[in-house]
């Protein structure tokens, strides 16, 4: 009987327990063993139905078409993967520059700048980056009849810029709170001045606080590029969803989207990681 | 009320310079609130050029906020607050220079955690005094070894001990070159062990005649190296004295019941 149990452990315990000793007699470890095992058998039943159901030689021809994907090369990478990192470089900056005047705004002793700086993180954060976008693009050209540098391009990098710019504003306005009030006293008390104490001892410590919140609206930025496409591009400036689009059109198949996404994990989820090990880093720092 | 003894009354065995030497501080009729909560109510006080004041007293008593209204980290709510004669509560005041002339102490160190410890004591120096780097340094570095720290300067904060910490804050507020120094309960935050290394930092610098305030709890330093004591409770200046007097033979019943407590 020993020896049997131990040739058959995932059966041998439920069918004891289940006959002689009923439900309420089964022992903790038994117990968790069987839900264990369930979990196992769903997820094998759910991948088996996700391949039995889908259409593989549709998906073959439609997605994985080699060919198709070997005629977007060396495109997607010198002209769609380029642009796609220089927009997230601009955009970044950009925000980071806006974003930081936008924070010490929000927490100036001056009324005006404070709501006006509220006004714009609310505005913008409460509207879809695909409709700044546009309006960059194509209505705030014709109010204020106004050529945008770069064209449509520049237009919609400047949309992005003024979105991003209002999430982290908030994001570093949190991290200067964050810094604890002893280190302003410390700073004034040796007789720095609010400006100097602000740049030499407040922000450092602050961008340190938010470096992983930071990465993460880098990673969003570089998603949101795609959204680029409305407002419409020239060959050359086409970022990785436009490119991926056209693409589409062109070879009447859809395997340059797959491509796209491949090229988009590529740049993200180095970064994603690099936010979990900050994350980590930081915790064990303090 | 009637038995709380002026401020200016000369009780203490001073070293001040000569009898027209200015206090470094004077407080005249201080008061301060938080909202409803009076926790100063009309206090005067003065440390003398040259003076070791301790301050004790229970927790709320007001010693801290005295203190943090020195060099105005606390703005008082009325009354005068005279540093070596200048009205600190004039807003003509120029008040980053005045505290570059008052070192401060804190009880959390408060040093700057992402620099090393070389520049926390270098950084004032160059953005308030306006030194150059090379003297900075060298400042820095003799401030340092009067602590002992000599050879930490490349740490960081966090890689010291409490005691090492406050040291550096010590040394970090001398390299200003202040005429004075405040101490905001300066070894409450060490464990028990490293309390002696930051006591005899602050004796030596007593016994080089610096001028200090010290809110303390340690009885054993204030009765040493204190010129003067001085007792708060409530908000008020309840008795203040030589230390041995004071500590030894309290003649308010406050102290008294104070000093039965923590001696």
């Amino acid at each position: 009987m020993r020896t049997d149990s131990g040739v058959a452990p995932g059966t041998e315990p439920a069918t004891k327990t289940g006959a002689a000793a009923g439900r309420t007699r089964l022992k903790a470890s038994t117990r968790r063993r069987l839900t264990r095992g369930a979990l196992y058998v769903i997820f094998v039943l759910a991948v088996l139905l996700v391949v039995f159901l889908a259409d593989w030689t549709a998906i073959r021809t439609n997605f994985l078409d080699l060919d198709v994907a070997r005629a977007m090369f060396p495109d997607i990478i010198i002209t769609a993967t380029k642009n796609t990192i220089i927009y997230t470089i601009i955009a970044f900056i950009g925000g980071l520059v806006l974003g930081l005047i936008l924070a010490l705004m929000k927490l100036s002793p001056v009324g005006p700048y404070r709501w006006v700086a509220t006004g714009y993180v609310e505005l913008f954060r409460g509207l879809p980056a695909l409709l700044v976008i546009f309006g960059f693009a194509f209505a705030v050209p014709i109010a204020f009849n106004w050529r945008p540098p770069g064209g449509s391009a520049g237009a919609g990098l400047i949309a992005l810029i003024i979105v991003s710019a209002a999430y982290i504003a908030e994001t570093i306005r949190a991290g200067i709170q964050a810094v604890p009030a002893g280190q302003v006293e410390a700073a004034r008390s040796l007789g720095m001045g609010p400006a100097w104490t602000m740049v030499s001892v407040v922000l450092p410590q602050a961008f340190r606080i938010v470096t992983p919140p930071l990465t993460n609206e880098l990673v969003i930025l570089i998603k949101d590029t795609s959204l680029l496409f409305i407002a419409g591009m020239t060959l050359g400036d086409r970022e990785l969803t436009t490119f991926a689009r056209d693409s589409v059109s062109q070879q009447a198949n859809s395997t340059p989207l797959v491509v796209a996404a491949l090229m988009y994990l590529i740049i993200t989820l180095p970064l994603t990681r690099l936010v979990a090990w900050l994350e980590h880093h930081n915790k064990r720092g303090r | 009320m009637a038995t709380e003894l002026p401020a200016d009354q000369p009780l203490h065995t001073s070293r001040a310079k000569g009898p027209a030497a200015v206090p470094a501080i004077e407080v005249r009729n201080l008061c301060k609130s938080f909202g409803d909560n009076a926790v100063l109510k009309g206090i005067d006080f003065h440390v003398d050029q040259g003076e070791v004041v301790c301050v004790i007293g229970p927790s709320g008593s007001g010693k801290s906020t005295l203190l943090r209204c020195v060099n105005r980290l606390e703005e008082p709510t009325s009354g005068t607050v005279l540093v070596e004669g200048v009205d600190i509560t004039d807003p003509e005041t120029d008040l980053d220079a005045v505290r570059t002339r008052i070192g401060m102490v804190f009880q959390q160190f408060n040093l700057f955690p992402h620099l090393s410890v070389l520049r926390n004591l270098t950084l004032a120096q160059q953005r308030a005094k306006k030194r150059g780097k090379a003297e900075a340094i060298e400042i820095a570095r003799k401030n340092l070894a009067k602590v002992g720290l000599a050879h930490r300067e490349d740490a960081y904060p966090a890689q010291l001990s409490g005691g090492q910490q406050q040291r550096v804050a010590i040394a970090r507020a001398l390299s200003m070159n202040p005429d004075m120094m405040l101490f905001d309960e300066p070894t409450s935050a060490l464990d028990p062990e490293l309390v002696g290394d930051v006591l005899e930092v602050m004796r030596q610098l007593a016994a080089e005649g610096m001028t200090m305030m010290v809110v303390t709890h340690e009885m054993g330093f204030a009765r040493e190296v204190g010129d003067r004591l001085v007792f708060m409770d409530g908000g008020v200046v309840v008795e203040q004295g030589d230390p041995r007097e004071v500590l030894g033979n309290p003649q308010h019943e406050r102290t008294q019941a104070f000093l039965s407590k923590v001696l």
